[in-house]
């Protein structure tokens, strides 16, 4: 650091003076100023928050968290109701923050890469449809196109009843029926189901459990195999084929499972007023979800243009000039590159929609700002423990999502010697 | 060798073929329809579908706009209207709200009296901009003048302002002109009073605080230029110090005084009164005009060598960034009385832009550390072996290419900020999107209007973002000295 001294020659007698003029002691006395400005805010800070707590009557207590929360939350991942604590609220909360955030992260990908490759494309109209459709989404804020999707979903979408009879409305595909108040999509269930796991009040089905563990299986074995694939090529010059060991990894499994319990899909249907079968997702959900997907992924669709462009020219002609074919060129010569350009940026989409997610309250969504910022600061008056406790855990959230970036982004980097 | 060549020869022609026309095919019309359209049967398939996707939007929206209705006193009316004239079944637009409340969007609650202040300080941030943002060319530079100045008057003329307003107005812009062609460095001097001429003007009362407030600041900056040569290092913190003490103890008794003897004050304007448009670009102008320098002094001293310094620049960076700006909001609605001595209860909306501020700067730095980081080394030791100061490395060698490389990140920023003042609906101001719209909708007359104030303000969102991203794209290309 600046502040080790060199051994030799002997130092020149300490004046006051050097310590402004001085480069050595310059930095530190900068520093120490500068430490005692910010620790001198933070105590001015501090103490005015105690002075007025005291003075208002309040402490600073996280009790409230363990007592009866006594509102209802529409939508929940986890059971719960209103009996049950403010935390268990907040965790409720927290799952709806993370579940809109990672269905909106997977659609604005898949949307954004399409958009990306399409603006891209040789196709006059398409390409012209796609800078439309990234310019109005990037330019707008999103607030705007959550109250306009809400509307839609509000205003146009008919009640329940209007899918009655012969010449009620159809469902979309057969499958999806949005209406004013929650939107029925078909649910997976199993003739002869296995059961569920019971963790306390929480209720896993095991066939989901199954299915993750099989997946996860599959990429542990995917990543084993293909290694051993690059040692027996690095030996012997000849890859082994394992792209149909690699298939069936991860097509056997889903097969199995659906003819071992006879999974099939469960229609919505109309029953009295009301949608019976099937799952009715709180339209709350669809409109946030919806419109975080739109915006974010006009965003993305620029990213994924940008880091395409970003390889150069050279690169696509040397590869074919090797005798590489267009999809290899693109697997194994462009995209490798671009995805060093795309990811970071990408995931720092994923974080702007995670915290973007908590625009929720204009359409009343329980994420977490609705929960633990909304509803349990309004009863129980504690703001600063609430809104601290919020921001920490959003905090959280993001750093986690930016160590797994970094974690990424250290494995693909170009390695320069 | 030379056999093979013997043979070659014979081969070789030694006539040009005369130039054919294309294939009949492949240009004028049919051959563009071709070639972007139709190569090949994917392509084909894609420009059906293309035509498909226009075709549903345009049967769904078009008949709506066409039948737009503009005079009407209700929402019953407007619908009455559009029955009356294209049957019964028929769907319109009912854009008399907003000519009946366009006022209301764009100035919220400001009395209409004074309508010509706020106008006039949108003229006047026009000719505080040219000199910055055009430096570089002066037939731009009057362009925009131009432009900045009808726009200006149109706007008074709409909001049905005076005579005597309007040509104050005129006369200013034709002082600017005059400025902006013979001497745009004087315009800079008009750039650095803008600030308080427009919080004046927007805001009203005594001139005198504004005045005093800028005495402040030229009082300091006396005395630090006098102590410049004999305490270099000191001459700095000396006159920011006097400028805190002329500001804490002289400036309030000496703006009375002041005040007393010529009274020079506008009517006052309360900030609850601001909304819609105004609101919007009122927090985004300040919070983009302060988010900069802090964005640049936070980027710095995450990169300096210091490690007390950077620790707090990423602390306060990495906090900043990792809380959604409507968590910071609730702490400006909610929390800041908490942190301030008992009794302080400033302003909402100079907290909000406190808060919008921190924020953007946060991002900002970021942004702003990407472009130094991309720097090459050998501009650093070149200025180090100038024997530069590290501010003059600073200033003229390493931030001028910094923002140049970084201007899209900086413009992207500006525009989600912009985009974002829209959040402060949600903490109770009359934001134009929210906060007007669900206003007007109180109103029984009209009750259940919903796309035409989205489609009003959307687009007005639209126009001036995607302005500021073409300003971006025209300084990228303007700055670029690589390829000359």
């Amino acid at each position: 650091m600046t502040d080790s001294l060199p051994a030799a020659p002997p130092a020149p007698p300490f004046r006051p003076g050097m310590l402004i003029y001085d480069r050595r002691y310059r930095s530190l006395t900068f520093q120490v100023i500068v430490f005692i400005l910010v620790m001198s805010l933070a105590w001015w800070l501090i103490g005015n928050t105690v002075e007025n707590l005291s003075r208002l009557g309040k402490d600073i207590d996280f009790g409230f968290l363990f007592n009866r929360a006594g509102y209802d939350i529409p939508q929940q991942l986890i059971p719960y109701d209103s009996d049950d604590t403010h935390l268990r609220a907040a965790v409720v909360g927290l799952l709806n923050t993370l579940l809109v955030s990672a269905l909106g992260c997977i659609a604005a990908t898949l949307l954004g890469i399409t958009a990306g490759v399409l603006r891209l494309s040789r196709n006059w109209l398409f390409a012209r449809l796609m800078t439309i459709y990234v310019e109005t989404f990037r330019n707008i804020p999103l607030l705007l196109w959550i109250l306009i999707i809400y509307a839609v979903f509000t205003e146009i979408t008919p009640a329940p009843r209007a899918y009655q009879g012969e010449d009620g409305r159809q469902l979309i595909l057969g499958l999806v029926a949005p209406t004013n108040r929650y939107t029925a999509i078909p649910a997976i269930v199993a003739e002869h189901s296995p059961g569920v796991l019971e963790l306390g009040r929480i209720h896993i089905p095991w066939l989901a459990i199954m299915f993750i563990g099989l997946l996860v299986a599959a990429v542990v074995i995917r990543s084993a195999i293909n290694s051993r694939a690059r040692r027996i090529q690095g030996r012997t010059g000849r890859r082994p084929v394992t792209w149909w060991i690699n298939l069936a990894l991860f097509a056997v499994p889903p097969v199995v499972l659906w003819q071992v319990f006879g999974l099939h899909l469960e229609l919505p249907a109309l029953a009295g007023f009301n949608f019976k079968g099937g799952i009715s997702v709180d339209n709350s959900l669809v409109v946030l979800w919806l419109a975080l997907t739109l915006y974010t992924g006009a965003f993305i669709a620029e990213i994924v243009r940008a880091g395409i462009l970003a390889v150069s020219r050279g690169q696509t002609e040397a590869a074919y000039s090797l005798g590489l074919g267009p999809r290899q060129t693109m697997n194994l010569v462009i995209l490798p590159q671009a995805l060093r350009v795309i990811v970071p940026p990408l995931i720092s989409q994923y974080l702007n929609l995670t915290k973007n997610s908590s625009l929720a309250i204009a359409v009343g969504y329980m994420d977490l700002r609705g929960t633990l910022g909304g509803t349990t600061v309004n009863q129980t008056g504690r703001e600063l423990e609430g809104i601290l406790l919020m921001m920490l855990v959003y905090l959280a959230i993001s750093l986690i999502i930016s160590g797994v970036m970094n974690l990424y982004n250290r494995r693909v980097t170009l390695k320069e010697r | 060798m030379s056999e093979i060549h013997a043979e070659t020869v014979p081969f070789v022609r030694d006539t040009m073929l005369p130039p054919q026309p294309p294939p009949p095919g492949g240009q004028g019309a049919v051959g563009w329809l071709r070639q972007n359209l139709f190569s090949g049967w994917v392509n084909s398939l894609l420009t059906v579908l293309g035509l498909i996707i226009i075709w549903l939007l345009v049967s769904h929206f078009w008949p709506w706009f066409a039948h737009a209705v503009w005079r009407a006193d209700s929402l019953k009316e407007c619908r009455e209207i559009i029955a009356a004239t294209w049957g019964p079944d028929a769907t319109g637009a009912c854009f008399a709200v907003i000519r009946e409340r366009w006022h209301q969007y764009l100035f919220g609650f400001y009395p209409r009296a004074e309508y010509w202040r706020p106008i006039l300080t949108m003229g006047l941030l026009f000719i505080a901009l040219a000199p910055v943002l055009f430096s570089v060319s002066a037939a731009i530079r009057l362009r925009v003048l131009v432009g900045g100045g009808l726009l200006t008057l149109a706007l008074m003329y709409v909001a049905g302002v005076g005579l005597p307003a309007m040509g104050f107005t005129l006369a200013l812009f034709a002082l600017a002109l005059f400025l902006a062609r013979s001497a745009p460095r004087g315009l800079l001097w008009f750039t650095l009073l803008y600030p308080f001429a427009g919080v004046w003007l927007l805001w009203g009362g005594t001139l005198w605080l504004p005045l005093m407030v800028l005495a402040g600041a030229g009082v300091g900056l006396v005395i630090a230029r006098l102590l410049a040569t004999r305490l270099p290092a000191l001459a700095p913190l000396i006159g920011v110090a006097a400028t805190v003490l002329f500001l804490a103890f002289l400036a309030a008794p000496l703006a009375q005084a002041a005040a007393r003897a010529l009274p020079l004050w506008l009517p006052a304007v309360e900030s609850r009164e601001f909304g819609g448009f105004l609101l919007a670009v009122v927090i985004g102008v300040s919070g983009i005009a302060m988010s900069l320098p802090l964005g640049i002094v936070l980027a710095l001293a995450r990169r300096s060598e210091m490690f007390l310094i950077r620790i707090f620049a990423v602390v306060f960076i990495e906090f900043i960034r990792g809380v959604p700006l409507i968590t910071l909001l609730f702490v400006a609605s909610m929390l800041l009385n908490y942190f301030l001595p008992p009794g302080t209860n400033f302003d909402i909306i100079l907290r909000v832009i406190i808060m919008v501020t921190i924020f953007a700067a946060a991002y900002m730095a970021e942004v702003i550390r990407g472009g130094l980081a991309a720097l090459p080394r050998g501009q650093y030791e070149a200025s180090d072996s100038l024997g530069l100061t590290y501010w003059q490395a600073q200033r003229l060698i390493v931030l001028p290419q910094a923002l140049k490389i970084s201007i899209p990140g900086i413009v992207g920023t500006f525009i989600g900020m912009f985009k974002d003042t829209t959040l402060v609906g949600l903490i109770g101001l009359y934001e134009p999107l929210k906060g007007i719209s669900d206003f007007v909708r109180a109103d029984f007359a009209w009750k259940g209007i919903y796309w035409e104030p989205f489609v009003f303000v959307g687009a007005i969102f639209f126009s001036i973002c995607f302005a500021m991203s073409r300003y971006s794209m025209y300084l990228e290309r303007r700055l670029s000295r690589e390829h000359r």
